[in-house]
């Protein structure tokens, strides 16, 4: 068993040509994708948070990377280590934490929680907690687009266990064939919550497994936003002219266990601190300070924004209802009497 | 009005409503250059194209759950499982995908998408033969119906397209009245009655959850679908010469459920069978007999006699398909046996 070193696969944050405005932004979505991480693990911790989650803590600049190649009105299917995905497509944090608090105020009122996440006024469908259940579903958002004749490009984002789904074959080969406006993310996190991918993968070289379907595949370093970004960018916009899918293998490292306080025993304590050395808010920050694109006090404005939107967050769900025992009838179908017959 | 076969109510009401609706598509596995295995796409893909009707690979999960991704993003997909056996290799996108997605996003997502499939015994053995309706009136979210003549196919089908959340239609084999293209001739059964043959031209729709009474009758009642409606129909026209009065409703969805109808029924003639192709354990006349005893207790003069299917994959072997599945003569067993108190 082995698994990928972060000097690897480590590539240089190159800031040059873009406007300040956007590389803080990208500081920005990463950010709020941590520290509502962090705020989520504390109250877990202290409070009756219910049900359970699983933290993308570590593995912000793959999902900030990707969503800032594309338009809000772009499709994303997220999978259940979703909370980045959500705040990078600008899913705001108030209603995400209402959700995690399982409030009537919340993204989805309440009635799909952590695992469950998504807005569909901007573009995200769903996280999908089967693994891999999302791959077809923004495979046929891109169908819908080629119908419509919109430009629409649609974007999975699944992790390196995911690709021993049936569906993610089932889904590549069909986006191939009909040149679908679709880019697969695989976020190579490097555990399937506890196997390595050597352990469970013929072959490791996960950008490789389109080649059965003619689908390109490309390499990056996960923890680089400006890279995942450059890439994604590139993959986006081959797929909004009818260039058809593009595989993104986004190296990176899931740096908490699991699932909420699962100790991720099956690995040892050096790598871990290996990769979090790597820290790509960390590698940003250094690499914006050295070029002197963004400055310090700029940066510490960012986090004191992002401490305040977390803090009113927390607010805004304590704030909210919480769900009626009831609620659930309204939403098992569009026409609320059907849901109980007329018993 | 003019006699269809199933087959050509079922086309009609999707080919009626892709005119008039550009976002509604057809997917499915042959359902294009073969016009579907059971000839049910006939002419459609010459009609509209390769961009309205996809001839996917055989990959029911895939395409399942593409349907999905479409019907969230404004399209109203059809998709056709060749046989209702094969929609187990998409269990996952049907189960807890489409059927989960309008509750888990709080009211946001709509899955407006229709899926339909072949179902019932005829010859071909134990994966191409089972009834499955149980398995998916057991999951909340889906909708679940089952034409049993032409006329209710095309008003079912029509509905269903027009609905906001997912509806399975499942279709028996022998009811079709058409011959799979290469297939030879069209499969049949001497009992298909030719009630509900006759078909308008023009669009209509036939609302879920309104059970269709088939043959009216006072002294007991048969509570049926698709192929079984049919033969309790036989059933009931030869108990009429023994001056058996039979009542045979078609509940048409078995989700929802017209339970009012049933229920009206089993309180006017106070003796009940129910019969289903599908197994009786777990099954659709488990449900239903419940229904009937939970609500309707008082009014039974004798406990409801179920008709179903043997607790067994279909057997290939002629004589042994047939003793599994509920023919005539058990259906008249069960009415004698109702009776008999």
């Amino acid at each position: 068993m082995s698994f990928k070193r972060p000097e690897e696969i480590s590539s240089p944050i190159v800031m040059g040509g873009y406007d300040k405005s956007f590389l803080k932004l990208l500081y920005l979505r990463m950010v709020r994708a941590r520290e509502f991480e962090e705020q989520l693990y504390y109250l877990f911790l202290t409070t009756k948070m219910p049900g359970t989650m699983h933290q993308a803590t570590g593995q912000e600049a793959v999902a900030v990377g990707v969503a800032s190649a594309l338009n809000t009105n772009d499709y994303v299917t997220s999978t259940h280590r979703g909370h980045a995905h959500c705040i990078a497509k600008d899913v705001p944090l108030n209603v995400m934490m209402a959700e995690m608090f399982a409030k009537r105020n919340g993204v989805c009122k309440g009635m799909g929680g952590s695992m469950h996440l998504c807005d569909f006024s901007r573009g995200m469908l769903g996280a999908f907690g089967i693994v891999g259940a999302g791959i077809p579903i923004a495979t046929g958002a891109a169908l819908t687009s080629v119908v419509k004749g919109t430009p629409q490009v649609a974007v999975s984002f699944f992790g390196d266990g995911a690709i021993n789904e049936g569906v993610f074959h089932e889904s590549l080969n069909m986006a191939a064939l009909w040149k679908l406006p679709v880019v697969y993310v695989i976020e190579n996190n490097q555990y399937a919550l506890s196997m390595p991918n050597d352990l469970v993968s013929a072959v490791t070289d996960l950008s490789s497994r389109g080649s059965s379907y003619g689908i390109p595949g490309v390499k990056v370093d996960g923890n680089n936003v400006i890279a995942v970004y450059e890439t994604a960018k590139k993959a986006v916009e081959k797929a909004r002219n009818g260039g058809g899918p593009t595989i993104l293998e986004c190296i990176t490292y899931r740096i908490r266990g699991h699932a909420r306080f699962e100790p991720a025993e099956y690995r040892n304590k050096e790598e871990v601190e290996l990769w979090e050395k790597f820290d790509p808010i960390k590698r940003f920050k250094e690499a914006a300070l050295s070029s002197g694109d963004i400055t310090e006090v700029e940066l510490e404005n960012i986090n004191q924004q992002v401490e305040a939107e977390i803090a009113s967050a927390v607010d805004f769900a304590n704030s909210g209802e919480d769900v009626g025992a009831e609620d659930y009838k309204k939403f098992i179908y569009e026409i609320p009497s059907e849901s109980e017959g007329n018993r | 009005m003019r006699p269809l076969s199933i087959s050509e109510a079922l086309r009609e009401a999707m080919v009626q409503e892709m005119r008039s609706d550009p976002n509604v598509i057809l997917l499915g596995e042959d359902v294009g250059r073969f016009n579907g295995a059971f000839n049910v796409s006939n002419g459609m893909l010459d009609e509209f194209g390769p961009k309205r009707v996809w001839d996917t690979p055989i990959s029911e999960a895939g395409f399942m759950g593409m349907g999905i991704g479409a019907a969230l993003t404004g399209l109203r997909p059809i998709i056709e499982f060749q046989y209702a056996d094969f929609m187990f290799c998409a269990m996952d996108q049907i189960v807890n995908e489409a059927a989960k997605l309008r509750l888990m996003s709080g009211g946001q997502a709509s899955v407006p998408i229709v899926f339909r499939a072949p179902q019932g015994a005829t010859g071909r053995a134990a994966q191409h033969s089972q009834s499955v309706e149980a398995f998916f009136m057991h999951t909340p979210g889906l909708y679940v119906a089952l034409p049993s003549t032409p006329y209710d196919a095309k008003g079912l089908m029509t509905r269903a397209i027009r609905m906001n959340d997912p509806v399975l239609i499942l279709e028996h084999k022998l009811l079709y009245g058409s011959a799979s293209p290469g297939g030879g001739k069209a499969l049949s059964d001497s009992t298909i009655s030719s009630i509900g043959s006759d078909v308008p031209e023009e669009q209509y729709e036939i609302p879920f959850g309104k059970a269709d009474i088939k043959r009216a009758g006072k002294d007991v009642t048969i509570i049926a679908t698709l192929m079984m409606i049919h033969r309790s129909l036989a059933v009931a026209a030869d108990l009429e010469k023994e001056g058996i009065s039979c009542e045979v409703i078609d509940p048409r969805t078995l989700v929802p459920l017209d339970e009012d109808t049933l229920l009206t029924s089993a309180k006017k003639t106070n003796r009940v069978v129910v019969v289903s192709e599908d197994i009786s354990r777990g099954g659709v006349t488990a449900e239903l007999s419940t229904l009937i005893m939970d609500r309707a207790f008082d009014y039974l003069d004798a406990p409801v006699v179920r008709v179903a299917a043997d607790n067994t994959p279909i057997p290939f072997g002629p004589a042994a398909e047939r003793h599994v599945i509920p023919q005539i003569e058990d259906i008249k067993k069960a009415v004698y046996k109702v009776l008999e108190d």
